[in-house]
This record gives structure tokens, sequence and C-alpha cells, in this order.
């Protein structure tokens, strides 16, 4: 009797904890399935016979390689900031964090338009060398090279490492660091027996998204990379829409996940066992000022390579915006430039009368409102999941590879997946608008979980059992003792939930109803014509992206816990 | 503490305004007869553009309304078409492309229509005599050059394929990978159709030699590497439209007397690319069907389609806007191919395409 | 065997210490004792070298630190949240300072094993840090700081966070600890009992300068001023002008005192002067000096004493007595000479 008593009263929290695992199983497992059993079926021996060894190796081993470089870049390039941003106060420290996290939202469209007006043969970048060292040719020549996928990826991912790091290091208590000192620890011995173990959590997290990022990364490979290089993802995308050879696209697919599966299991066993309690400061309470000229340089030489890197590119998109260039040329061959308004004015006219213009305001707030509900449904189901996953069970160290294979999946084969599977109302695209954050979720939710399970392990037990000691009900101990623990990581969280769903792209593409364009959507329509106008009018648009994004992130960012001053 | 407030105020409000602009695309139709609309869904690519009281007329005159389910490029689309067609998820398809075509009818989507508007279409068009896909534009994928650069540099326009590999032009020309591009696919097809099977590899191994410049899309090709696009790159001849042309006059930021832009037309140096309609199988609005498929024919529609989706008419009686008049030049011999030849050899043309150009 | 020379640190733009000075012999712990935020923690953290003082120095030996790292100064330091690392067990934890002298393996585990028997803590050798209680771990950072037998050891509020009677029974260990282990020891805290029970001198610290640096015994019989008085719990302070030298006495707003201690060295016939009447002044005899009326307002049970609270005019003040005096009762009471204290101005 008691046993069923029990099990009644533990339901609730059963059917809770379940709905990651649901969630999984109808909007991820299902589709993938219905993918390859599709692809499957149109298997023939003669398709069997015609795939050579090396279209499948070729491209596996370069999307490794380029991951491989990209995430050592990646790390290196995110380790000064992450550092500086944990450890320092200064002027210019938020900016900087927001800088960061801009390009991650951007579509790959147009930030190969930035590099390119930076970086191409006529960029910004060639001219001044040219000019200054009378060259004849551009020095530069980075555009359609390895270098180029290496940049973007780290333009992009950069964020991820300095966010999750950093968070995780501001929220160190430097004491434990001074204590290892008084033991007779030099700063190197610091490092390694004590800084570096209590960070590895969050470093390895770190280093899993990005290298997986960069593994299933698509645009960037097939934009700024060019035709010389291919990825799986690429060939994927090749096999399947241009070639209409699901098999193929098929095998790949799973050739990809099937690595993807092992990454992420090799991830479990390298996050060790032991769960480490920390009691994590507040990081306003870390940050120390800057004091001295070593400090002072190291912040000078940090911040200069960080708006080199994110700025320029980025601010080469909103000049573009304002600059019209007059076709008329000059009596000495040259056009002029003069600042107008023209690109966003247009943005507000639909001349054509298109049926399908997409005024601004509304891809604003259709992205605004795809974003907060993906934010809804990641955090919500990151929590439960990040939940179970800390409770060290059966079904958590189950969930916790599987949980991040969307992010190792083709965008390719879980798009077409979706059209397979959801293509009868009431659940199809036209009735159920909310396919697309559910599918901007898939990818968000693994980042959220990554990010609140440390934090979640290292809530001392102590705590939450003292509180329900003294008459606290769940509820009362998760909102008074877990939450405000949390709150750092859960704004974290959410901030990359919110981002990822804004620059979505691929999937919004399948799954998007044309009455509900997102600012992406609209400004790859503007591209995909030529003229000026056009080209103005998508520059001005991106414009608007990276602000409504930064405007954004500021009000996340300065949410603060309403009665608690200091947890 | 007031952020917060700010926040659940902002999110509000955005669900608020989110809900009063989602009405704002869709055309309320007025109830005049006492029965229900009919739906007519619409599945085509993202490139799909027509002015809104077009469509707002046929709804009212025919009592419809119409979906569009915009799905991606041609090949996404098409994909979906197939992937869908036991239980299909719309009416018609648009957008089917003629190096897509033979795949489209081996795969049986469609229910054919013998159209009474058929009979001002352009023959040449109509590449399937069955009417299962009918056609609706034709765009000519051709090389445009930077006139302005010509004129500077003083070089006479290529005349032929072959002229190409001249040294005049080295490194002067950007084309996309016909793995990853459909003009760069166009392109690739109508040296085919210029050097035959045996002989087009050699064209691109010397092409290759003469420094052609290979990006995966149009985008790039144009606005990163064209030299007379807004993106002002190196490239002073690249692989686009025979629309291009007119539409840079129109969307130029600044009144233009002419053209910046021309295209070559010479023989055999553009592949016509023709885009058909048609009815899918399985439809549960036939009727309807056949009306919209009219429609599209007519010439209203026709006549909307150059400034809208910057194709060319394939109804002979539809008139051309004045820009495209001027600016856009359409070749009197554009290569062609065979519709099953195509099918059959595509996938291995690109892979050997790809040994010689790429590797 | 360390002193501390002339230390001057401003923080956020305030001067936060304005020439601190003391030194620490051997096998003494000196108490630095002072509010919260008044510069300890500071003061300590210079000392171990991680923080730099904007002037002044100190020396260890005759050896002057400033260049010396931290992880070379061979000081220990316990915290008040004891620090410890999270991610090893207690033996790890204990044994780290030995590991970084790169002692062989048998060695550290002998002197591991010693100092945890000092502190009582044997059986919880592999016990994971988060799973002990806070007076566990009190014990196990305490243990940390000992075992690679630091020149000094440092002791920054570590009762703090403790409750009174885990509180009264480690600082008695603590107290024997320390003097069994010889080791000199700056203990802060801001808990003026906790420094008379540990401290063989203490420090007082206010408004960034040492005030009075001066064993236990003598800072309670002779504080040197109003603060230094206030702080160790003598709150019986009156303001008062001197009237006559010879023999002393005082003129207050209450009425005249006469005065049988000493006058400070700087004091003369008209300054104003604080005087402190210890808790013992209290006399119920007939004498005829220094008579008051006054009100009895409250009783408080101590144990083996009272403390009774009385209102002379409109000021109150504690005396200690035996019997307690019925409350609202006027009394006639008489105040002892020779427990009275005659303070320097703050300044």
């Amino acid at each position: 009797m008691n046993q069923r008593l029990k099990y009644i009263r533990m339901a609730p929290a059963i059917l809770l904890w379940s709905l990651p695992f649901a969630f999984l199983l109808v909007f991820y497992f299902q589709p993938l399935l219905a993918n390859f059993r599709m692809a499957w079926q149109a298997t023939t021996s003669e398709v069997l016979a015609s795939i050579s060894l090396k279209v499948i190796t070729q491209p596996l081993f370069f999307t490794i390689w380029q991951a491989i470089l990209s995430t050592l870049l990646t790390i290196i390039v995110g380790f000064p900031p992450a550092y500086l941003l944990a450890k320092y106060r200064f002027v210019g420290k938020s900016f900087i964090r927001l800088l960061t996290t801009i390009p991650f939202i951007m579509p790959t469209v147009v930030v190969a338009a930035g590099f390119n007006a930076l970086l191409g043969p006529k960029g910004w970048f060639n001219l001044l060398l040219q000019t200054f060292f009378s060259l004849d040719k551009p020095p530069i020549q980075i555009i359609n090279t390895l270098g180029a996928i290496l940049l973007a990826h780290v333009f992009y991912n950069s964020t991820v490492f300095i966010r999750v790091v950093g968070g995780a290091w501001s929220q160190l208590d430097p004491k434990i660091e001074f204590a290892a000192r008084t033991l007779g620890a030099s700063p190197l011995r610091v490092w390694q027996k004590i800084t570096f173990p209590l960070l590895k959590p969050a470093l390895l997290s770190a280093i899993l998204l990005i290298f997986l990022f960069n593994f299933t990364s698509f645009a960037v490979i097939l934009l700024l990379g060019g035709p010389k290089f291919s990825t799986l993802e690429v060939e994927i995308y090749i096999q399947a829409l241009h070639m209409l050879n699901l098999p193929v696209a098929g095998l790949l697919s799973a050739i990809q996940l099937l690595f993807t599966l092992v990454l992420t299991i090799l991830y479990t066993r390298l996050i060790k066992t032991k769960t480490i309690t920390l009691t994590p400061r507040d990081p306003e309470e870390v940050a120390k000022p800057i004091k001295g000229w070593k400090q002072r340089s190291f912040l000078v030489g940090t911040m200069s390579y960080l708006i080199i890197l994110f700025v320029a590119p980025l601010f080469s998109l909103v000049l573009r915006s304002f600059l019209l260039t007059d076709f008329s040329r000059n009596l000495d061959g040259s056009t002029g430039n003069r600042f107008s308004l023209v690109y966003y004015q247009e943005l507000f006219l639909n001349r054509r009368e298109s049926l399908f213009y997409v005024p601004p305001i509304d891809a604003i707030l259709n992205s605004l409102y795809f974003g907060l509900i993906t934010v809804g449904i990641a955090l919500f189901l990151g929590f439960l999941a990040a939940n179970v996953i800390s409770s060290r069970s059966r079904w958590g160290k189950l969930l916790d590879p599987i949980l991040m294979l969307p992010l190792g999946t083709s965008a390719v084969s879980l798009g077409l997946g979706f059209i397979l599977v959801f293509n009868t109302p009431p659940l199809d695209v036209r009735s159920f608008p909310l396919l697309v954050p559910i599918a901007h979720s898939l990818v968000a939710m693994p980042f959220v979980v990554r990010i609140l399970q440390p934090v979640i392990a290292s809530v001392p037990r102590g705590l939450k059992y003292s509180a329900m000691v003294l008459g606290a009900s769940p509820w009362r101990t998760f909102w008074q003792v877990e939450f405000p623990i949390l709150f750092r990581a859960i704004i974290s969280a959410a901030l990359f939930a919110f981002t990822i769903s804004l620059g979505e792209f691929g999937a919004t593409t399948f799954l998007a109803r044309p009455e509900q364009p997102t600012i992406p959507i609209a400004i790859y329509r503007y591209l995909s014509q030529p003229g000026g106008l056009n080209y103005g009018q998508a520059m001005a648009m991106s414009t608007i992206l990276m602000i409504v994004c930064a405007l954004s992130i500021i009000l996340i960012e300065r949410l603060k816990l309403p009665n608690i001053k200091e947890f | 503490m007031k952020s917060s407030k700010l926040i659940i105020l902002v999110t509000s409000l955005l669900v608020i305004l989110q809900s009063a602009c989602n009405g704002g695309q869709k055309t309320e139709i007025p109830s005049v007869m006492d029965n229900q609309p009919g739906v007519l869904n619409i599945m085509t690519h993202d490139s799909f553009a027509v002015s809104e009281n077009l469509i707002t007329d046929f709804e009212k005159e025919n009592n419809v309304e119409i979906n569009f389910l915009l799905s991606g490029d041609t090949g996404a689309a098409l994909n979906r078409a197939i992937l869908t067609k036991e239980s299909p998820q719309a009416d018609v398809f648009f957008g089917v492309d003629n190096t897509f075509l033979s795949r489209a009818l081996d795969e049986e989507i469609f229910e054919p229509y013998n159209s009474p508007m058929l009979v001002n279409i352009d023959n040449s068009l109509r590449l399937d005599l069955e009417n299962y896909a009918l056609p609706v534009d034709f765009g000519d994928v051709c090389i445009n050059f930077d006139k302005a650069y010509f004129e500077e540099n003083q070089l006479s326009i290529p005349s032929s394929l072959s002229d190409l590999l001249l040294p005049e032009y080295e490194g002067l020309l950007v084309v996309e990978n016909p793995a990853t591009s459909s003009p760069g696919l166009a392109f690739m097809l109508a040296t085919i159709a210029e050097f035959g099977e045996e002989g087009y590899l050699d064209f691109w191994s010397d092409l290759k030699a003469n420094g052609v410049v290979v990006v995966n899309d149009w985008e790039s090709a144009y606005y990163s590497n064209f030299s007379a696009s807004a993106g002002k790159g190196n490239q002073p001849m690249v692989v686009s439209y025979g629309s291009s042309p007119p539409a840079e006059v129109i969307f130029s930021e600044t009144p233009l007397d002419d053209a910046p832009t021309a295209s070559i037309i010479a023989p055999n140096t553009c592949f016509r690319q023709i885009e058909f309609v048609g009815i899918l199988k399985g439809t549960q609005q036939r009727e309807l069907a056949e009306k919209f498929v009219d429609f599209l024919l007519d010439v209203p529609f026709q006549e909307d389609l150059p400034l809208q989706m910057f194709v060319f008419p394939a109804n002979q009686k539809a008139k051309l806007p004045p820009e495209f008049e001027k600016f856009a030049q359409i070749p009197d011999q554009p290569a062609k191919l065979d519709l099953d030849l195509i099918a059959q050899n595509r996938e291995k043309w690109i892979q050997d395409w790809t040994l010689v150009v790429l590797r | 065997m360390l002193s501390v020379k002339n230390l001057h640190k401003e923080y956020e733009n305030q001067p936060l210490l304005r020439g601190v000075s003391f030194d620490v012999h051997q096998g003494e712990t000196i108490c630095l004792l002072g509010r919260s935020g008044s510069g300890k923690s500071t003061i300590l953290r210079i000392i171990a070298g991680i923080e730099v003082p904007d002037s002044g120095d100190v020396y260890c030996d005759n050896q002057n630190l400033k260049d010396i790292p931290v992880h070379k100064r061979k000081f220990g330091f316990m915290f008040q949240d004891y620090a410890l690392f999270p991610h090893k067990n207690v033996f790890e934890n204990i044994a780290f300072g030995l590991k970084m002298q790169n002692l062989p393996v048998d060695l550290v585990d002998e002197k591991v094993n010693s100092v945890l028997t000092k502190v009582n803590m044997q059986e919880f050798r592999h016990r994971r840090v988060a799973d002990l209680s806070g007076g566990e771990q009190q014990r196990v950072a305490l243990a940390r700081a000992l075992a690679p037998e630091p020149r000094l050891l440092m002791l920054d509020e570590p009762l703090g966070a403790l409750d009174r009677n885990l509180r009264e029974q480690l600082m008695d260990e603590l107290r024997l600890l320390l003097h069994e282990s010889n080791i000199p020891a700056i203990y802060v805290t801001h808990d003026q009992e906790e420094a008379f029970t540990i401290g063989d001198r203490l420090a007082l610290l206010n408004e960034g300068i040492i005030i009075q640096n001066a064993s236990p015994e003598d800072v309670y019989k002779t504080p040197k001023n109003a603060w230094v008085a206030k702080f160790i719990g003598l709150s019986n302070l009156l303001e008062g002008v001197i009237q006559s030298t010879q023999p002393l006495i005082v003129k207050t707003r209450i009425g005249d005192f006469s005065i049988n201690t000493k006058l400070p060295q700087n004091a003369k016939l008209g300054d104003s002067i604080m005087l402190l009447l210890r808790p013992d002044a209290l006399s119920m005899t007939d004498s005829n000096l220094n008579q008051f009326q006054a009100q009895v307002l409250d009783d408080i049970f101590l144990g083996n004493q009272w403390r009774v609270k009385l209102r002379m005019s409109d000021l109150e003040f504690s005396f200690l007595v035996d019997e307690p005096i019925s409350i609202g009762s006027i009394i006639k009471i008489s105040i002892d000479p020779n427990q009275i204290n005659l303070l320097q101005d703050e300044k």
C-alpha cells in the first residue's frame, strides 16, 4: 500500500522530469528516423554500388580537421577575454561582452559580406596595406581559403567560450587560489592544481559546444570557404537538395550522427563522476579594478584584438547601410559616396506591392516573438533535463549524451524529417506556428543544459536540506535556495537561447509560414536579387538585427534578483 | 526590479502586437456568398514573388483563400513535393525547372492539365507535351559584364565561350559551383551544349588555367566578386541572369540612364532555365487548381513576372516593362540540352567537373 | 620576528590604513582587533603578499618582503570561510602545502597524520570537504595551514561563522594549539571576547592606525581612549573638564568627581577630558567622595554577579554588583575614585 502511494505521490514529479525525453522523442528522433527510413527505402543496389568510399572519407576528415583547428583557435582567442571579464572591473566591460555575442546571431550571408568588405581583395585592410606599402596586388588573400573558415568560426563562437568559461571563472572564489599560494604554490601550480581542475567542467562544456558547432558548420564553409572545401554538412546539402540523392545524404547524415554520439559519450566520461560542490561567489565581489602597467597593457592588448576581430566586420556592415554609392562617376573615375538613409526608408516601402514584402517591424516582432518562446521552451525543458542529469540516476546518464545530439545533426536532414512527419494538421506547418521555436529549441536546449548543469550540481546539498528541515516545501526551497544561486547561469542560458533563435535561418526557411518571416529570412530575400537598393536594404536590415539583438541582451543582462542583493 | 517589470511589459506588448500584425499579410475575403471560401495551397520556392493585388483579385473572383508554402530553394521545394507525394501538402507546385523536370516527371507528382492558356505559350518552352508540367516563365543564365570596366580597359565583349580562354580575360570571370548553385549548373550545362560531353572538360581545364574564380553561390559571386554590383568586387564578368542588368537599373538608389551591366548573348553562351507549374497528384481542389494554373499563364500574372521575379513571361502576348525592353537582352540561340540526358548524367557531369576544376 | 612599518593604503580613493605599525615576536599571538571594515583583513593580505600597500614595509627577520612573492613567504593563512579545496578530500587539502614543498610521500603522510591528530580529526582523513560540518571544516583549515610548519600563522576571523558554543569550545582549543606550536600568530577579529581569550597582546585598530598595543590586561585596566574603552565593553563614559590637579577633580554635567588615578601626560588644568567609570566602581558605602543620586533601571543576572543599570541625571551607566538592587528605586551611590580612568582624546 505504501509503495503504491509513494508512486502516486511521485507521479507529477516523474511526469515533469520525463518531459525533456518526450520532447526529444517527438521532435527529434521521430523526424530523424523518418528521414533515415525514407533514405533507406530509396536505397537500391545501384545506388550502393555508385558510392565510393572517398565520397565519405574526404568530407569526414576535412570536417574533423577544420573543426579541431577552429576550436583550438577559438580557445586561444577566447581565453584572454574570458580571464579579463572574470577577474577585472573596467570601463567597457559590458560593451566587450555584448560585442563578442553579436556575431552569434548574424546570418552568415551577411558576415561573408562584412568579411569581404574588410578582407576581400578590395577590402579596407588590403587598401590600407596597399597604399601604405605601395603594393601592386592586395596582400591579404584570405577569402575562399581555410583561413577564412577558421576566422569566421572564431568570430562566431568566441562568445561561447567567453561566456561559459568566463562566467564560471567569475564565480570562482579567489580565496581558494589565495589559500593555495600561501601554501607555497607558484602561480603556475595554482593554475595546474586548483584553477584548472575547478574550471574543467565549464571548459569541457564550452569546448564540446564549440566543436559541435564547427563540426556541423554549413554556411561558413559554403560561402567563406568556397567550392574547394567540403564538409559532411555541405555534402549532405548538395546530395539532398541539389542532386536529390536521399540515400547518400542519409548515409552521410548517419555518419555525422554517429560521430557526434561518440563525441558526446566521450564528453560525459571526461566530466568525472565527482561532483564538486562550490559556493559560487558574486562576480561583483570577485572582479578587481585594473592596476599597474602590466595589467593595463594586458587589457589594452586584449581589447585591441577584440575590436579588430569583432567590431571591424560588423562596423563595415553598419557603415555600408548608411553609405550611398553614386554610380555616376566623377571626372577622375572615382565614385562618390555619401551618407544617406535611403536604404532604411526603402525598407518600409513596398514599391512593387509584392505579396511577400516583409515590413521590418513585422520581421522584428516575429523574430522577437520566436526568440522569447524559444527561451521559454529551452529554459524550462533544459532546466528539467539538467536536474535529471545532475541527479546522476540511470536516466540522467542516458539523457546526457542524447541531449547533445541535435547540435551535431544535419539541419537539412532534420528539416526534411520535419516535413515528412509534420505534414498533417493540427501538427503541420500551416496550423502549428510553434514548429519554428521548437526547432530552435532543439539547438538551444543543449546549450541551456550545459550551462545550468554544473551550477545545479554545485548547489550544496546541505543548503537544500536545511531549508527543507526548516519546513520549506520543495517549491519554496527551489525559489529561496537554488534559484538565487542559479540565477546568473539562467540568465546566461536564456541569452544563448535567445540569440540562437534570433539568428537561426536554416530550419526557419523550412518551417516558417510566409506570413511570419523573421529578420534573417528578410535579409536573405534582399540578397537574392541584384541591385544597389537590394544590397543596401540587406545591410540596413542586418544593422537592425544587430541593434535588436544588442538591446535584448542589454535588457536581459540588467535583470537583477528581486529581493536578494547577495546570495 | 525595474528591469524585470520592463521585460514583462515589453513581452506582453510584443504578444499583443504580434497577434495584431499577424493578420497583416493575409487578405480577408468578404463573405459575399453564403458558401465558405475554398482553400488552395500553392507549394513553391523562396524566390516566388507576386503583386499583392493580383492574388487578392483572384481570391475574390474565385471565392478562395490562397496559401503559399515557401519551401526553400528550387531543390528543397521539389524534394518536399516528392517526399510528401503520398499525402500532398499542396494542390499546385510552382517552380520546377528544366534541369529537374525529368526527375519530377519520373516521380509522378503531377496530374496532367491541358490548359486553354497554352495556346499563347511559346512552343519552344513546352518541354512536356503531355502537360503534366506547364511552362510559366523562363530566365537566361548569361554572363553579365561590367560595362565601365570593359570601356576603361578597352576590352571587346567575348563573342563565344571559347573567347573566355583568351589571355586578355585572364582572371576576369567568376562562376558558381554547379553542385551548389542553380545558375552555376546552368552555365556548366551551356558549356556541355557547346563543347559536347567529350570536350567540355577540356574547356574547363583551360578556363581554370586562365584564372577563372569559382564560388559556391550566386550571392557571393554577384555581391562579393562582381565589380559592377554594390559589393564592388574584382571580377568584371559574372555568371548571372539576363534579367540582372534591368534589375540593376530598377533597384538603383539614384536614377540611371543606362544599365551599368549587360549580358553576353552570343550563341550557346546562355542557358535557358524554364520554370514549370503543375497540379499535384491527389489534390482535392482540382477545379480551383486548374483556375490557378490558368491564372499563372494569363497575361496579368505574366506581365507581373518581370518586376517581381525577374524572369521573362512564357506567354507571348505579355508585354515587357520598359526597363526590360531597354536593358534586357534575350539571346537568339540559348544553349539547350535534352531533359532526359540532363537527368541521367547530371551527377556524373558535376563530379567530373569537380575533379577537373576544384581538385 | 615580523615587523610591520607604517603601512598606508587607500581603498576606493578613501584612506584605509594611515600608518599602521606593529611587531610580532616569536611565540606570541597578537590579536588585531577592530570593527568590520577597518582594514584588518587588508593588513593580513598585505603581510601575506596578496596585496601591495601604497607605502610602508613589512619585514620578516629583518628582511624586507617587498619583492618576495606570496608562495615563497612561508606564512600560513586561515580564512573566515575556510576556503578549502572543494575538489580534494581532507587528507589532500592538508597535504597540499607539503606537496608544494616536494616532500616524499611517506613524510607527507606522517606529517598530515600528526597534524590531524592535533586537531582531533583523524577519522575524517578521506572525507569529502563538502560533507563536513562548520566546525570540522574549521579544523581542517587550521590543520592545512599548520601542516607545512609556517614561520607565521595568520588567522582572519576564523571563528566568525560558528555558533556560540562551538566558538567557545574552539577558542580554547585554538589557544592551546597556538601555544603548543610556538608559531607566532596574528589573529584578526572584531570580537573582543575572542581577542581577550586568545591574544597575548592586543593591537586595536581604528581609523587606519593602531590606537593601543598592549596585553589584554593592560588594555582592560587602562584603555587609551574612549573608542578603545567602548570597544572592549567599558561604556560608562562621561565628558568633563579638569577643574583642579592637586587634588585631581574633574567637573562633569552630573557633578564633580575626585579621582585617584593617574592623569594622562599632556593633560593640564582646564582641559576637557573623558572619564571612564569602571564596572567595579559602584560603592554602596557612605563615603564622602563622589556621591550621586541614581535611579535603578534594570538588573541583569550574569551568573556570578549582577549588572545593574543606573540613571544619573540623564545618563545611563552599568556597574557590576553582587546583589541586585530593586528596579525603580532611587539610591545614593558613591563612585570609587580609584576606579575612574582618565582617557586621552581620541584624536
